[in-house]
């Protein structure tokens, strides 16, 4: 089987991070910043089943579903919070929620 | 017996402790019991023991009671040393310490603070006792720091006035720096020589030091430095006057009698350190004869009938002093004992006389007090007959062994001996200017007055008064302690023996043209400006206090002035400043924007990860 080179899913993996990145520096939206979170989070658990292909190890695919667990929790904490933040300030503008500054 | 020396100091102590404890709650009888019984009782024990060595022959005695401190080699102990010398100061303070405070029960009968006296006046007995019992420095130290805290006390013991309370700090400041000046010296001793018992230390010091070596010249002026300040001689003298502050039973017995002879004991005590440093000893005398000859003026101007007398145990303390400087160290000692017995006789016949006169202290106010206060004036004539050494009287064969032995030192030693004869010139002439002034010529107003104080006033007064006369004829067993002079005989012609005997004798009669016959007046002798202008001088003990004034005093104060602010705290101040504006800095960064702080993670973290790379 014609195996795809570790160099192409590592290059996905960091255009994916990338994204995910730009998308929590971007975004005004609260939701969309828990959005581009879950793709980071994504983009490193790819970078892991490659590497994992690669040397045949079994490792990378354990991480991988740590990292999915992790992402599940995240979200579930997460859309509660974010729910509660709603509620009360009835906004989901990140810039606005500005009330821990110095 | 001589086992029981160390309840020497216990008993005084334990009255101290009880007294201090029910704070003033105990009846005054009971607490004059307690106050004069716990003297007595040490008297009567230092006086059991006195005969029990004098009779064992033996040179000394040290009893090891316990271990203090253990450093390494340093391990001083409450251990108690008996010769010759511990044994004449012992019974010195027991003996005359015992006497005062019989007076002290009757003179301070209405004193609210009678309980807090006897307390202060207890421990006192108990620290001078540690003073001239320890075999050590260290002891001798705590004795010696014991007995400045109690003549502070009792300095100001009527503090609800704030002038003694003054006289009080300044007592204590002054003592102080001499007080450290020994200290130094004890250190100085201890790193060279490793021991700070005293038959040690002075053993070590013959054997390793040459004479007039570096090293003994600077321990034995830091020891002096503390004499100096105690004993109240120049530069430290300053104190003493102001100090008069204090009930007369305590300058009797602290300002006259034991403390302020403190200096002549440490002196002896390290005669052989002195003898190291000849130019130092040299230095004790002179000092001794300028002292002498100040406080001698200066007693001729004053008119406090207290500071008279005050400055007239400076001047006797000069003689110690001079006597130390000569090396006639027996004949200093033995001055000591004299002096207790005649200036205690004449502070408490003095406070005879001042309680008698409702607390007046000026002597022109007095006058013609010979029938109504015939005590006071017996008291007076003996102790001061004692004082200007008139013939066979206690004072007069102490005296004239330290001119004696001042007479036949080489060198300076006719200057030193024409200078005591001088100062025993004023002293006839000031003590007998204020034995006739009070005594003789017409009464001021104070008619109907009799004599103040019952028995227990009036007894002491009287041992006092054969002591006075007749002190002079005891021999003090200190051959063994100063090397055995024996029985020196004194080359000295007859004319130079009359002239001892004549100089105060002269001084007396010059007092008694001036204030008894007034075959010459005072008041013309101050008609020149001269006169005048010596007369405030003198009056002021030589503007030693205005000169320590403008030298340490003022710009201390200015010191103290300009560091009102505490220039160390600036320091501290400015590190304050400088964290507050470094957090005012940091606090910018934190915006409460969550993009800014996930970016600055993402390029610290890119930052780092290139710097991973390249290096």
């Amino acid at each position: 089987m014609e195996s795809i080179p570790i160099e192409h899913g590592l290059i996905l993996a960091g255009i994916l991070f990338t994204l995910g990145l730009v998308g929590v520096l971007t975004r005004r939206n609260i939701v969309f910043v828990l959005m581009s979170l879950e793709i980071m989070l994504n983009a490193s658990g790819l970078a892991f089943i490659v590497a994992s292909a690669r040397w045949e190890h079994a490792e990378g695919q354990v991480m991988f579903l740590m990292i999915l667990t992790l992402a599940a929790a995240e979200v579930a904490v997460g859309l509660g919070l974010i729910i509660q933040v709603y509620r009360r300030f009835q906004t989901v503008d990140i810039n606005v929620l500005s009330e821990m500054k110095g | 017996m001589l086992d029981l020396i160390w309840l020497l100091p216990t008993f005084p102590l334990l009255g101290f402790l009880s007294l201090v404890l029910t704070a003033g709650r105990l009846p005054k009888s009971i607490a004059a019991i307690i106050g004069a019984g716990s003297v007595g009782l040490s008297f009567a024990v230092a006086a059991i023991i006195a005969i029990q060595f004098l009779g064992s022959g033996e040179e000394y005695f040290v009893k090891e009671v316990w271990t203090w401190m253990s450093v390494g080699t340093f391990n001083p102990g409450f251990s108690f040393y008996l010769d010759g010398l511990s044994l004449t100061m012992m019974l010195v303070i027991t003996g005359i310490g015992f006497l005062i405070h019989l007076y002290a029960t009757g003179y301070m009968d209405d004193d609210p603070g009678f309980s807090r006296f006897f307390a202060y006046m207890n421990l006192f007995v108990a620290a001078m006792l540690m003073l001239v019992l320890g075999d050590n420095l260290v002891l001798l130290y705590l004795g010696w720091e014991g007995v400045g805290l109690c003549s502070y006390l009792l300095i100001g013991f009527w503090y609800t006035n704030p002038e003694n309370g003054y006289a009080a700090r300044k007592a204590f400041v002054v003592t102080r720096v001499g007080d450290t000046s020994m200290a130094i010296g004890l250190f100085l001793l201890f790193a060279q020589l490793g021991t700070l018992n005293i038959q040690d230390l002075m053993h070590a010091a013959e054997a390793q030091w040459a004479v007039g070596s570096g090293l003994a010249v600077a321990a034995s002026l830091l020891i002096l430095g503390g004499a100096v300040g105690k004993s109240a001689q120049l530069p430290l003298q300053t104190w003493l006057p102001d100090a008069m502050a204090g009930p007369t039973p305590i300058s009797a017995l602290i300002h006259a009698a034991t403390m302020v002879t403190a200096g002549v004991y440490l002196v002896a005590r390290t005669h052989i350190l002195f003898e190291l440093a000849p130019s130092v000893q040299l230095l004790v005398a002179w000092l001794g004869l300028i002292t002498l000859l100040m406080a001698g003026f200066t007693a001729l101007t004053q008119s406090d009938i207290k500071r008279i007398l005050a400055y007239s145990t400076m001047s006797q303390i000069g003689y110690m002093f001079l006597g130390l400087g000569v090396g006639a160290w027996s004949a200093s000692i033995f001055h000591l004992m004299t002096h207790a017995f005649f200036k205690a006789l004449l502070f408490l016949a003095s406070g005879t006389v001042i309680l008698s006169l409702h607390h007046e202290q000026n002597i022109f106010k007095m006058g013609g007090m010979r029938k109504q206060l015939p005590v006071s004036f017996w008291s007076f004539l003996i102790g001061s007959l004692a004082l200007t050494a008139f013939p066979f009287t206690s004072g007069y064969f102490s005296k004239d062994e330290i001119l004696l032995a001042a007479l036949e030192m080489d060198g300076p030693g006719l200057w030193l001996w024409m200078g005591g004869v001088l100062g025993a010139f004023f002293t006839g002439i000031y003590t007998f200017r204020l034995f006739f002034v009070v005594f003789f010529g017409e009464n001021k107003g104070h008619d109907s007055e009799r004599e103040y104080g019952g028995w227990n006033m009036s007894r002491p007064l009287f041992v006092l008064m054969v002591g006075a006369l007749l002190a002079g004829f005891i021999g003090l067993p200190l051959d063994s302690v100063f090397g055995s002079h024996g029985e020196e005989e004194h080359h000295v012609s007859a004319l130079m023996h009359g002239i001892m005997i004549a100089v105060p004798l002269i001084g007396i009669g010059i007092a008694y043209l001036f204030y008894y016959s007034k075959t010459f007046s005072v008041d013309k002798l101050m008609a020149s400006p001269l006169a005048k202008n010596l007369h405030k001088f003198w009056f002021s003990g030589w503007g030693m206090d205005a000169l320590y004034n403008w030298l340490f005093v003022y710009p201390f104060l200015w010191l103290a002035r300009i560091n009102k602010d505490d220039l160390v705290d600036k320091l501290y101040a400015l590190l304050v400043e400088l964290s507050r504006a470094a957090h005012a800095m940091i606090v910018k960064t934190q915006t409460g924007y969550l993009r800014w702080y996930a970016l600055s993670v993402a390029t610290g973290l890119v930052v780092i990860l290139t710097l991973g790379v390249l290096l």
